[in-house]
């Protein structure tokens, strides 16, 4: 059988993406946070705030809405590990290369879905105004980036020749000044902001309901089911952290251990980029979101283009 | 084989016919007969599946007495038929079960099961027809059994004008069929389909022989632009006869196209072309068309649009693969269209049985009215879910499977592909599958949380309850099919290869390897997510032990102290921003009474509608001028009968002059 020959390591390799992303990925939000701070010349919240604040929360005990069913209380979890599963096709560390699964791509993707799909119906569960209104936006922006994604991990693809995104990332051909690659990454950036609910798509810190995305979809929930949504947040933005700093990691040092501490290095930074992006700009007009997506997609479709350009005959 | 299934037509149809001998008034005869015809074809889908496994190939052909001029009765199974044939039969089974419950004591025709069952019988005897003109009296027999059941609600205007608008639409249909057919048996001589071998039909006589089959068979399929009976028949019908009609019926119009794709050779680059555009086109402009839709039956009807599209992506992106000469592509792209028709004709199933259960407790169709189903009714509500998640192409259910090959075909295409005309066709393909999977998630949200979730919008909320039994058990057996599909994908591959082989030019693709091994590896991937699941639930249930039980409040709104059910979010406000962001192609209507200050006691109005203007502005007019024209002859037609009998003897007078002196 097939699915056999794959060799164990490259499935162990994949094995340790989960886990880095379970260990590191509140670690994000910790930095974007200090980096407002730092803007805004507060001191700020220590940059290891986001574990304690899930370790309290699952501490908790939970209340919930007389008007939610059982869907509410499986949601959290649902979420969580559809987000945790995707990270799996995302390689961290070069030990091994990584499984090449053809299409791991939609996998990915869809898994992503799926717990969006989840959130927004536990949203709706509540029968708030307020959580309906954040579903709705969540659900609009949502299907304006998943097109770009596609167009941007396809580019990617076509740069390593290959037919697996775990094998693209890892490619060492994606750090040259190929131009499809960074009609990409730039693309790629605009999508983690939406994806992840910053701005200028969301204002995590907004203290109005009624303009808030992601936060508003989970104001009902609380204890662990809170908690396994801020942690499937924190994973998600790490998820995308890791793609770009895949796609700007020069790959040709030598080291594993050194490449993975560089790339580390490269996702904190991804990290500090959003928040000095919240620090000096203010969220969009919600009308103006899917231009700004739009425009993503236009230049990632431009990459593409001038990629097959390179064999066109007619 | 064929014998059996000729047996099984008749039996079905004989059940039916008892029908009309039981008394109208009370539901015991839609019961016994809803569950004798459920029985029956769900014996014989056993049997059936057990001989095809057991004979490695089931092709044989068969042919009867049958005493008319230019016909034969000329009978086949092959692969392509058993693959639509299967799905059918479990269609049958499953909504004459659902059937049995829904109509019991409603039904108000006692030649309803008769009209089913004639049906299901041409239906399968369009897939066994090896001759045009028992494959055209077949084709009749399925559309007007399904007219006289979309028109079951007699006393409806509405259901009516549904009802003559599938009538005018699906003859158009049929008349282009007799062009097809006589094109065929004027070149090849003969009106059996074993005369016509691909040699005879190539070139341009090819071109316009799909070119004539897109007409013929998408007024069935229902893809854009011939899709505007759909959206009307399918709310019109019973539930059951709904999911009949929209998980199978329409997919004899893929079946027709795939067969004349076995007639004509070799396939052209631009017939690809076409089929993702015209798939592209149908797949999204009928998911928008369904977010903004206020019925829930109507929208599930331009769901089928939208899946239709799907599986026209999957086909043109498989013919295109042929024809550029990338069997790999055209494999996974035949592959996935294929597997789509099946999953499309169980979740679509699902969901119209589940509509129809909640119209039934509600009383409506419009779902800004329910909500809060989920307590009365929880196992229609899981049942619909889990059909919603099917069809969004999320992952463990079937329609990621189908979908998941149509986007590795096209993968391959656009990553690996040489040729730029390909790789643009196969990011055609990507994308407009992408755009469908957000919309259509985007949609099933907000049916599944507006109509199931929440607080009642209806005052009768207390006297819902479940839907009966054997509804529930409709529902359910489709249900498992889906799961089984989803997460044992390998098992079906080795009966999904056989009619994609027949498509695939001999000899290019002779394994089923790519296709097990990546059905497998998706497989194992799932299962590993599914552990993923049990662990982080495991951990959940370990952090939350020796907790107090969880407390209960109402829903934090922002420091309302009594939040009711008529603030919740609505279907329509859900959808707005999609729409609006979407409202030129859509022709999407807004109107609020802005004019009028918001005093206390005067209500804002705000409505949104959708309203197909491929109907209102393409068809009506057309159809409208073409009477017009018609009505010209009027003259001629006086309506006495001395006139028609003068006309008969000018016109022997005129053959007989013509006879003799020419």
């Amino acid at each position: 059988m097939e699915i056999f020959s794959i060799n164990f390591h490259s499935f162990a390799g994949n094995l340790l993406s989960p886990l880095f992303a379970l260990v590191f990925a509140p670690l994000l939000p910790g930095i974007i946070n200090r980096v407002k701070a730092f803007f805004a010349g507060r001191q700020g919240p220590p940059l290891l705030q986001p574990y304690l604040e899930i370790f309290r929360l699952l501490q908790k005990d939970s209340v919930y809405s007389t008007s939610t069913s059982w869907l509410f209380r499986v949601a959290p979890v649902a979420v969580f590990a559809a987000t945790l599963s995707a990270t799996f096709f995302i390689p961290v560390t070069l030990w091994a290369a990584p499984a090449a699964i053809p299409s791991d791509l939609v996998i990915l993707l869809y898994l992503l879905a799926f717990a969006r799909f989840f959130m927004i119906i536990s949203a709706l569960d509540t029968a708030s105004a307020f959580e309906g209104m954040g579903a709705s936006r969540e659900a609009f922006f949502s299907l304006m980036a998943e097109p770009v994604a596609f167009i941007c991990f396809i580019n990617l693809m076509r740069e390593a020749h290959t037919g697996s995104v775990a094998v693209a990332l890892t490619s060492a051909s994606l750090f040259t000044n190929s131009i499809s690659v960074i009609l990409s990454a730039l693309p790629l950036f605009i999508v983690l902001l939406a994806e992840n609910s910053r701005i200028p798509f969301d204002d995590p810190n907004t203290h109005l309901e009624l303009t808030m995305i992601h936060e508003v979809m989970i104001l009902d929930n609380s204890g662990s089911g809170l908690a396994l949504f801020e942690y499937a947040a924190a994973i998600k933005l790490w998820f995308f952290a890791v793609i770009i700093g895949r796609i700007l990691l020069p790959v040709t040092a030598a080291h594993p251990l050194l490449q993975t501490l560089l790339l580390l290095c490269i996702v904190a930074g991804i990290a500090t980029a959003v928040g000095i992006a919240e620090s000096v700009m203010a969220r969009l007009r919600l009308l103006k979101v899917p231009q700004l997506l739009f425009g993503a997609g236009v230049a990632a479709l431009l990459g593409f283009f001038m990629s097959i350009t390179g064999a066109l005959t007619w | 084989m064929i014998e059996t299934t000729l047996i099984y037509v008749i039996v079905t149809v004989l059940l039916g016919t008892a029908g009309l001998f039981f008394r109208v008034t009370n539901g015991n005869s839609d019961r016994f007969i809803g569950r004798a015809i459920s029985v029956v074809s769900i014996l014989f889908v056993t049997g059936f599946l057990i001989m095809a496994v057991l004979h490695p190939t089931p092709i044989q052909n068969a042919v009867f007495m049958w005493k008319m001029p230019f016909a034969s009765f000329a009978t086949g199974i092959d692969w392509l038929s058993m693959f639509f044939l299967v799905p059918l039969l479990i269609l049958t089974a499953s909504s004459s079960l659902y059937g049995s419950g829904y109509m019991a004591g409603h039904s108000s025709d006692r030649g309803h099961w008769l009209q089913f069952s004639l049906l299901t019988a041409g239906m399968v005897l369009v897939l066994l027809a090896r001759n045009a003109l028992l494959f055209l009296i077949a084709w009749e027999l399925m559309s007007l059994s399904s007219f006289f059941l979309v028109i079951t609600d007699r006393k409806n205007e509405s259901s009516i004008r549904a009802g003559w608008i599938y009538f005018v639409t699906t003859h158009l249909g049929t008349a282009f069929l007799i062009v097809l057919f006589f094109m065929f048996a004027a070149i090849s001589g003969s009106f059996d389909f074993s005369a016509w071998r691909p040699e005879l039909f190539t070139g341009r006589t090819a071109d316009v022989i799909f070119i004539l089959s897109l007409f013929a068979f998408g007024l069935k399929a229902g893809f854009i632009p011939f899709h505007v009976w759909l959206p009307l028949a399918h709310p019109a019908a019973p539930s059951h006869v709904s999911a009949l009609m929209s998980g199978i019926m329409i997919k004899m119009g893929i079946y027709g196209i795939i067969r004349v794709l076995l007639f004509i050779s070799p396939f052209h680059a631009w017939w690809g072309g076409l089929l993702i555009v015209l798939g592209a086109v149908s797949g999204i402009l009928g998911v928008l068309f369904a977010i903004g839709q206020h019925d829930i039956k109507q929208l599930l009807a331009y769901h089928s649009v939208e899946n239709i599209g799907i599986i026209l992506l999957g086909i043109g992106l498989g013919v295109a693969g042929v024809a550029y000469g990338s069997p790999l592509v055209a494999l996974f792209g035949f592959a996935g269209g294929l597997l789509h028709v099946v999953n499309h004709s169980l979740f679509k199933s699902i969901l119209f049985f589940g509509a129809g259960a909640v119209i039934r407790q509600t009383g409506t169709g419009h779902i800004d009215r329910m909500g809060g189903l989920i307590r009365s009714m929880p196992k229609t509500a899981a049942a619909f879910l889990i059909g919603a998640i099917a069809i969004c192409g999320l992952p463990f259910f079937n329609g990621f499977i189908s979908e998941c090959f149509i986007y590795t075909g096209s993968i391959r295409a656009a990553v690996f592909s040489a040729r730029p005309q390909l790789a643009l066709l196969a990011m055609t393909v990507l994308l407009s599958l992408g755009l469908i999977g957000g919309l259509a998630a985007a949609c099933f949200a907000k049916v599944f949380g507006v109509v199931f979730l929440g607080e009642p919008r209806l005052d009768t909320a207390e006297k819902h309850k479940e839907a009966s039994a054997s509804m529930v058990t409709g529902m359910w057996i489709l249900v498992s099919l889906c799961v089984i599909i989803g997460l044992g994908s390998p098992l079906v591959v080795p009966l999904l290869v056989k009619p994609v082989f027949m498509l695939l030019p001999a000899g290019s693709v002779t394994s089923v390897q790519p296709l097990f091994g990546f059905s497998l590896r998706i497989s194992a991937i799932l299962f590993a997510c599914i552990g993923v699941v049990v662990v982080v639930s495991l951990v959940r249930i370990l952090f939350d032990r020796g907790k107090s039980p969880a407390g209960s409040a109402p829903t934090w709104d922002c420091g309302y102290v009594k939040p009711d059910a008529s603030m919740q979010y609505t279907a329509s406000s859900f959808a707005d921003p999609i729409i609006h962001f979407f409202r030129l192609p859509l022709a999407a209507k807004r109107s609020m009474n802005k004019t009028i200050a918001p005093l206390p006691g005067v209500p804002w109005i705000f409505s949104s509608s959708v309203d197909d203007w491929f109907l209102s502005r393409i068809f009506s007019p057309m159809v409208s001028s073409v009477k017009n024209l018609f009505s010209l002859l009027h003259w001629f037609q006086s309506g006495k009968s001395q006139l028609y009998i003068l006309y008969i003897a000018l016109t022997v007078l005129g053959l007989i002059l013509w006879k003799y002196f020419l």
